[in-house]
């Protein structure tokens, strides 16, 4: 081929005309930008629902001893004949436990089901 | 030999064999490595979580607390509450995340995470000092119970649980292990309803003396004693209970056996209740000894109320059966608490240490990890021999302490934040060891001094564990190139359901 030559032969298409569908997890795969929000959005679902649920614990069981130190009084009062701060400390704190332990169970599966749901659409 | 002396032995060498015999059980099920490590990954959420609960619950928790509760009063119950509320935190912060990593120990996961050696090594340090500083109560605990129950010599307990601990896991590792703890639940929950239902019926039957006394405010009052400094107390021992359980190293491993994320949780959950029926009896037996065994409080040997109660109240055989059923779980409670520390600790050990030195001789990896137990046992069996004064309680509380100021920032930050990077995680676990390192030799040591300087060291999780967390944190931050190229990778891994398929890398 000679210098100034004819140019290479080009080829000019359309675009493609059957779109392929793109799962979202693609996306998260191959780390683009939109893969990088969904798994945000997961990651901020699941830490908020953690932290709430700690938060109700700390609001709870976590504002006794303030609540006793404030108030020493209050071991008078007396529930059954036991003493309500053992009423507290001794018994009820434990199903307080359990319930917001079985709260945050369903809660997180869910927004995991919620999660593969979203996952599961296709972009067309 | 007295019926004292006969009921006792007899429930001891019952709980031996019953062991011994499940383990062996265990053992025809346990042919490889892996399930020698983590039963192969197969165990259902109500084994698991019984099997959970067999081994967290240490002779703290079945000797110590009622003891504690006797002779302090009711600040203590804050020792089985922040003992439960940490298995919450674990669940909402920790479970699924963990078990999704894929790793075995935390050293695993933080290599994995943050892909240094450098990481694994500091990690693998902490495990075997908090697992052994765990181990030296769970062996003394073990020979004061002998001494109350048959009066042996206060060496013989501490022998004979390292022995039967040593023989059970090397023989059938993690699987069988998996059983004996399981039935090591059931066997401490029994042993404490049994007679505390049988105490309450005579208390109710004596009139319920006590009931009706003016309170103490000084043992009634859920705070230490002394204002401000009672205050900080308290709620630094929240924080040292709440977040130091998530870095048990004998609780973590516990996960790796669950199937799945999802599993992992509902495990948890099951935790939750176990614990929560369990707690209810110790301060039972608290609340009863204030009533009719007060003189043991006064001659500084309430750690081993729980023992003597049934016999004080109940005169004549009923009373030495009692007796013996409540030996029977204290002893269950150093075997399964001892068993999974040991599988910790040896697991760090054969992976980190005594691998690389036997690699070169064609050893298989059960006869390293064999090694490395025996080596785990005699370290702690041999401090507890040479000290056999440090608290049960106390020396608890300070590993937990230790915990919650090392491993629950790393896996804090490690599964919620991507900004994390290698030498952050290394200062801030050394940060946070150095300070409540300070306070556990500060009691160890001495411990007896006043003010405020002394209340900092003795309970330091409050200021400790913030240490820890900015230190993480702040060096992350100035290293931020450093921050690994898989983690995004690694994130998926955490948190994504395993059901979808993504590429976890």
């Amino acid at each position: 081929m000679t210098e100034g030559g004819r140019p290479e032969r080009v080829r000019v298409t359309g675009p493609p005309r059957r779109h392929l569908p793109r799962t979202r997890t693609g996306d998260i795969d191959d780390q683009t930008r939109l893969g990088s929000v969904y798994l945000g959005s997961l990651m901020r679902e699941q830490l908020r629902l953690a932290l709430r649920t700690v938060g109700v614990l700390m609001l709870t069981l976590g504002s006794l001893p303030l609540a006793f130190y404030v108030a020493p009084r209050l071991s008078d009062v007396q529930l059954l004949g036991v003493s309500l701060s053992w009423v507290l400390l001794g018994g009820l704190v434990y199903p307080l436990l359990v319930l917001l332990g079985w709260r945050y169970v369903r809660r997180a599966e869910r927004n995991e089901r919620d999660f593969a749901e979203l996952m599961s659409e296709v972009d067309r | 030999m007295t019926t004292e002396t006969a009921t006792g032995l007899v429930a001891v060498v019952s709980v031996t064999i019953a062991t011994l015999v499940i383990g062996t059980w265990g053992l025809r099920f346990s042919r490889t490595t892996s399930d020698f490590f983590v039963a192969s990954r197969s165990v259902r959420p109500a084994l698991n979580a019984s099997a959970i609960g067999g081994e967290y619950l240490s002779a703290a928790s079945f000797l110590g607390v009622a003891g504690l509760v006797l002779t302090f009063g009711a600040d203590m119950l804050w020792y089985p509450i922040g003992w439960t509320a940490g298995y919450l935190l674990l669940l909402a912060f920790v479970a699924a995340p963990l078990r999704r990593s894929g790793a075995y120990t935390l050293p695993d996961f933080a290599e994995a995470r943050l892909g240094s050696r450098g990481v694994r090594a500091t990690c693998s340090l902490m495990v075997v000092m908090i697992g052994w500083l765990y181990l030296v109560p769970q062996f003394h605990g073990a020979g004061i119970t002998l001494r109350a129950a048959i009066g042996a010599p206060i060496w013989l307990g501490p022998v004979i649980i390292g022995t039967v601990v040593l023989a059970n896991v090397s023989s059938g590792g993690m699987r069988s292990i998996t059983f004996v703890q399981a039935f090591q639940y059931w066997l401490k929950l029994t042993a404490l309803l049994l007679p505390a239902a049988v105490l309450l019926i005579v208390w109710a039957g004596d009139g319920t003396p006590g009931s009706r006394m003016p309170a103490d405010p000084g043992w009634s009052v859920p705070l230490a004693s002394g204002g401000t400094e009672g205050l900080y107390l308290t709620y630094s021992l929240i924080v040292a209970t709440f977040l130091g359980t998530m870095g048990l190293p004998h609780v973590v491993v516990r996960f790796y056996t669950n199937p799945d994320g999802r599993a992992a949780r509902r495990t948890t959950l099951f935790v939750l209740v176990l614990l929560g029926v369990f707690y209810l009896l110790p301060p039972v037996y608290g609340a009863l000894g204030r009533v009719y065994a007060e003189e043991l409080a006064a001659a500084g040997r309430s750690d081993v109320l729980v023992l003597e109660l049934p016999r004080l109240m109940v005169p004549g055989l009923g009373g030495e059966l009692l007796a013996g059923l409540v030996v029977a779980g204290a002893f269950a409670a150093f075997l399964s608490t001892s068993s999974g520390l040991v599988i910790a600790v040896s697991g760090v050990l054969s992976q980190d240490v005594t691998g690389k030195l036997l690699r070169t001789r064609r050893i298989t990896g059960v006869a390293v990890f064999r090694v490395s137990a025996a080596v785990a046992v005699a370290v702690p069996l041999a401090v507890a021999l040479a000290l056999p004064n440090v608290g049960v309680a106390r020396a608890v509380g300070l590993a937990f302490a230790v915990a919650a100021s090392t491993f629950c920032p790393l896996l804090l930050l490690g599964i919620w934040w991507r900004g994390l990077t290698d030498v952050g995680a290394v200062t801030g676990l050394v940060a946070g060891g150095l300070g409540s390192g300070a306070g556990v030799v500060w009691t160890l040591a001495d411990g007896s001094a006043g003010g405020w300087p002394a209340v900092l060291l003795e309970q330091p999780a409050a200021w400790s564990v913030p240490l820890a967390f900015a230190v993480m944190v702040g060096v992350s931050r100035l290293t931020a190139s450093r921050v690994p190229t898989h983690t995004r990778r690694f994130m998926v891994r955490l948190h994504t359901p395993e059901a979808l398929e993504l590429d976890r890398g």
